[in-house]
C-alpha cells in the first residue's frame, strides 16, 4: 500500500467534511448546485468505502486480514490518534455511506427545501458516523461522537414545526448528559491504564493490578452506558420513537445508521479489551448484554404491537434490532458474530427502506402530509419559502403508484419480519443456526433469544399487516396519488441491496466470517497498531 | 487538596443533577452547565492532583516525575469546547420551543395542577 491510496482510510471522514465547509459558503439559492455537490459526494464514498472494503479483504475468507493503519500527524502508535480500517470498520462504512446516498437522494425529491443548510449537516453527520466507525482512539471517538450528535442536532429540528422542537429539546438534552457520561467513562479508564489508544488498551489491560480492576471496569461500565444509550436499549431508549417519529422521513432513514454506532462500538470494545485472553477483565458485563437485549427485544415487540403509527412500528424495529444484537455480542461465540453482523447490514438496510416509503404511502392514503406542519421561520435568516416556490415535483410523476408502493411495502414486510426468501429469513436463520450449533448443549438462554427472535417477527408482520391494510386496501379519499420517481428510485436501491444480500448470502456471508474470526483474533489488531510504520520509515 | 477538589465535583454533580430534573427549560440547561463543570474537573482529577508542576516539558533531558501529565488537560480543553457548543445550541433549540410552544415547560406543555 503506497502512494496515495495509503491516504484512503482517511477519505470518508475529510471528503464530507471538506465539501460540507465548501457548502457553507453558498447561498440557500443556489439548491441545484447544492444537491448536485452533496450526492456526488455521497456517491464518490460509496465507491471510496467499496474500496476500502476490497483491501481490507485482500486476504480472503479465515485469514485475520491485515488492517489499514493510519497515523494521524504521522505520530507513532501508541501517542498520536490512529485510524483503523479493519474489515468490520470497513463493512460499516461502506454501510454508512449507502444509507447516505440513498436518504439523500430521497431528500432531493422534496425534503431538503423544508429548511435551512440541509445538505451541510447531512454531510458533517456521515463525516460524524465514519469518523467514529475509523477510528482507533476512545478520546477522538468521543470527538466523532459529538460531530455526529451536533450534525443530528441541526437534521432533527430540520423542517421546524411544534413537535419536532418539543421532540428535538429532549433528545439533545439526553445526549448531552450522555456525552457527560462517555467523558467520565474514559476519565476513569486513563486514569487506571494511561492510555487512551485501543489497541493499546488491549494490551495493558491484562497487566491492570487487582485492586485498581474494579475502578477500571466501573469506568467501563460507565462509559458502556453512554453506548446503550446511543444504541437505543431499554430502558435508555424511551426519547427513540418519538424522537424518530418527528424526524423528517430521509433523516429518520439516516438515523438507522445512528443506532448501528453504539452496536458496532460495544462490539469491537467488547471483543478487543474484554475478549478472551485479557485476563481478570475477560467476559466483562457480557450477562449484563443479554439481559439488556432481552429487555429491549420484549419492550420493542410490544411497542410494534401497540403503536397506530408505522413511524412507531419503524421507530420500536430499531430497538428490536439494536436488542437482538446486543443479546448476540453477550452471547460471545464467534460463529455467532458472523451471524449478528449479517443481521445488522439487513435489519439497517430494510428498516431504512421503510423509513423512506412510509411517508409515500401515507400520504397516498390521504394522510395529512407530513410536510404541511412545517412552521414559519424561527430566526430571521432562515431562508423561507422555499416550498411554496417550486409547487410541481422534480422527476415525472410516475403511474401505477398504489402497485408500486404495495410492492415495496410487501418487500419491506418480508424483510422486517424475517420471513424467507429475503435477507431478513436468512439473518435471523444464520443466528438460531449459530445458536443451536454452537454448543452441543443449547443454554435457556439460547432459547429465550430464539423465542424473542421468532416473536419479534411475528410482531413486526401483525403490525405492517394491519397498517398495510389501512393503508393501500383502504380506498382513498385522494383520486390523484402522486409519486415522483426520485421518490421510488432510492427505496428501489435500497430494496435491491437487500436483494443482493440475498442473491450474493454466500459470498457476503464468507466476509462475515472473517470479520469474526478478525474480531477474534485481538493480537493481530493490537500487532497491526502498535506496529504501523511511520510514513518515511521502512517497513520493519 | 483531594478532599477539597472532590468535594467540589460532588457538590457540583449534585447541584447540576438537581437543576437537571427540574421542569423549566432553562434549569435544565443550567444543570448542563454545572454536571459539565464537574466533569471537566473530573478529567483532570484522571491526571494526578499535583501543585507547581508545569505540564510542558521543555528542551533537552527531563525528569518526567517534575511534570503533570498533560494529557487530560489537553482533553479538559476539547471537552470544554465540545461542552459549550452543544450547550449554546440547547439554548437555541430552547428559544425556538419557548417560541413556538408559548411556555419553558420541558415538555413544551404546563402539568395540569
Amino acid at each position: 500500500m503506497t502512494g496515495w491510496m495509503h491516504h484512503l482510510v482517511i477519505a470518508p471522514i475529510i471528503l464530507p467534511m471538506f465539501i460540507c465547509a465548501v457548502l457553507l459558503a453558498f447561498d440557500e439559492r443556489r439548491r441545484t448546485l447544492k444537491r448536485l455537490v452533496s450526492l456526488g459526494t455521497t456517491a464518490v464514498l460509496v465507491v471510496i468505502s467499496a474500496v476500502l472494503v476490497w483491501q481490507v479483504d485482500g486476504g480472503r475468507q479465515a485469514l485475520p486480514g491485515t488492517p489499514h493503519v493510519y497515523l494521524l500527524g504521522n505520530w507513532p502508535a501508541p501517542f498520536g490518534i490512529v485510524l483503523v480500517a479493519d474489515r468490520l470498520s470497513a463493512m460499516m462504512v461502506l454501510l454508512s455511506s449507502v444509507l447516505g446516498f440513498t436518504a439523500l437522494f430521497y431528500a432531493i425529491a422534496r425534503w431538503d427545501r423544508a429548511g435551512p443548510r440541509f445538505h451541510v449537516l447531512f454531510l458533517l453527520l456521515l463525516a460524524g458516523v465514519n469518523g467514529a466507525f475509523l477510528t482507533g482512539d476512545i478520546f477522538n471517538l468521543f470527538v466523532c461522537f459529538e460531530v455526529l450528535l451536533a450534525a443530528s442536532y441541526g437534521l432533527i429540528v430540520h423542517g421546524a414545526g411544534e413537535e419536532r422542537t418539543r421532540a428535538s429539546l429532549h433528545y439533545i438534552t439526553f445526549n448531552i448528559a450522555t456525552s457527560l457520561l462517555f467523558l467520565i467513562g474514559v476519565a476513569m479508564i486513563y486514569a487506571v491504564t494511561g492510555t487512551l489508544n485501543m489497541a493499546d488498551l488491549a494490551v495493558r489491560i491484562g497487566q491492570v493490578p487487582p485492586t485498581d480492576l474494579m475502578l477500571l471496569e466501573a469506568g467501563a461500565a460507565i462509559l458502556g452506558i453512554a453506548f446503550l444509550v446511543k444504541a437505543g436499549i431499554w430502558p435508555l431508549s424511551f426519547w427513540l420513537p418519538r424522537t424518530y417519529a418527528a424526524a423528517a422521513p430521509p433523516i429518520a432513514a439516516i438515523f438507522a445508521i445512528m443506532t448501528k454506532v453504539g452496536i458496532y462500538v460495544i462490539l469491537r470494545l467488547s471483543s478487543l479489551l474484554f475478549g478472551d485472553g485479557t485476563g481478570a477483565a475477560a467476559g466483562f458485563a457480557n450477562d449484563w448484554l443479554i439481559w439488556a437485549g432481552f429487555a429491549t427485544m420484549a419492550f420493542g415487540t410490544l411497542g410494534i404491537l401497540a403503536t397506530r403509527q408505522l413511524t412507531g412500528v419503524a421507530g420500536h424495529y430499531v430497538m428490536v434490532s439494536s436488542g437482538t444484537l446486543l443479546a448476540a455480542i453477550g452471547m460471545g461465540a464467534e460463529s455467532l458474530t458472523a451471524a449478528l453482523l449479517f443481521y445488522l447490514v439487513s435489519s439497517t438496510l430494510a428498516v431504512s427502506a421503510l423509513y423512506l416509503i412510509i411517508e409515500p404511502v401515507e400520504r397516498n392514503a390521504g394522510e395529512e402530509d407530513m410536510i404541511d406542519g412545517i412552521a414559519e421561520p424561527v430566526f430571521d435568516d432562515e431562508y423561507t419559502g422555499a416550498i411554496d416556490e417550486e409547487e410541481s415535483e422534480i422527476g415525472v410523476v410516475i403511474p401505477g403508484t398504489i402497485a408500486i408502493l404495495g410492492g415495496g411495502f410487501i418487500f419491506c414486510t418480508l424483510l422486517l419480519a424475517g420471513l424467507p426468501p429475503l435477507s431478513g429469513f436468512i439473518a435471523k436463520f444464520a443466528i438460531i443456526d449459530a445458536l443451536f450449533s454452537s454448543a452441543a448443549a443449547i443454554s435457556p438462554i439460547a432459547w429465550i433469544l430464539i423465542a424473542l427472535i421468532i416473536l419479534s417477527g411475528l410482531a413486526t408482520l401483525i403490525a405492517m399487516t394491519r397498517a398495510g391494510i389501512d393503508l393501500l386496501w383502504a380506498p382513498t379519499k385522494d383520486s390523484a396519488p402522486s409519486l415522483s420517481a426520485v421518490e421510488v428510485a432510492p427505496i428501489g436501491l435500497l430494496l435491491t441491496a437487500c436483494l443482493a444480500l440475498m442473491i450474493l448470502a454466500g459470498p457476503v456471508y464468507l466476509y462475515m466470517e472473517g470479520v469474526a474470526a478478525a474480531l477474534a483474533d485481538r493480537s493481530a489488531y493490537i500487532d497491526a497498531v502498535l506496529g504501523a510504520p511511520r510514513a518515511g520509515e521502512a517497513t520493519p | 487538596m483531594e478532599a477539597v477538589f472532590a468535594l467540589a465535583i460532588g457538590t457540583l454533580t449534585a447541584s447540576g443533577l438537581w437543576l437537571l430534573f427540574r421542569p423549566r427549560t432553562l434549569q435544565v440547561v443550567l444543570g448542563l452547565c454545572l454536571l459539565s463543570y464537574a466533569v471537566n474537573l473530573f478529567i483532570l482529577a484522571a491526571g494526578r492532583l499535583r501543585t507547581d508542576a508545569p505540564p510542558i516539558v521543555g528542551k533537552g533531558a527531563v525528569d518526567p516525575a517534575q511534570f503533570v501529565d498533560p494529557v487530560p488537560q489537553a482533553l479538559v480543553l476539547t471537552a470544554i469546547v465540545i461542552s459549550f457548543a452543544t450547550t449554546a445550541l440547547l439554548l437555541v433549540v430552547l428559544l425556538a420551543a419557548r417560541g413556538l410552544t408559548g411556555t419553558d415547560h420541558v415538555d413544551g406543555e404546563e402539568d395540569d395542577l
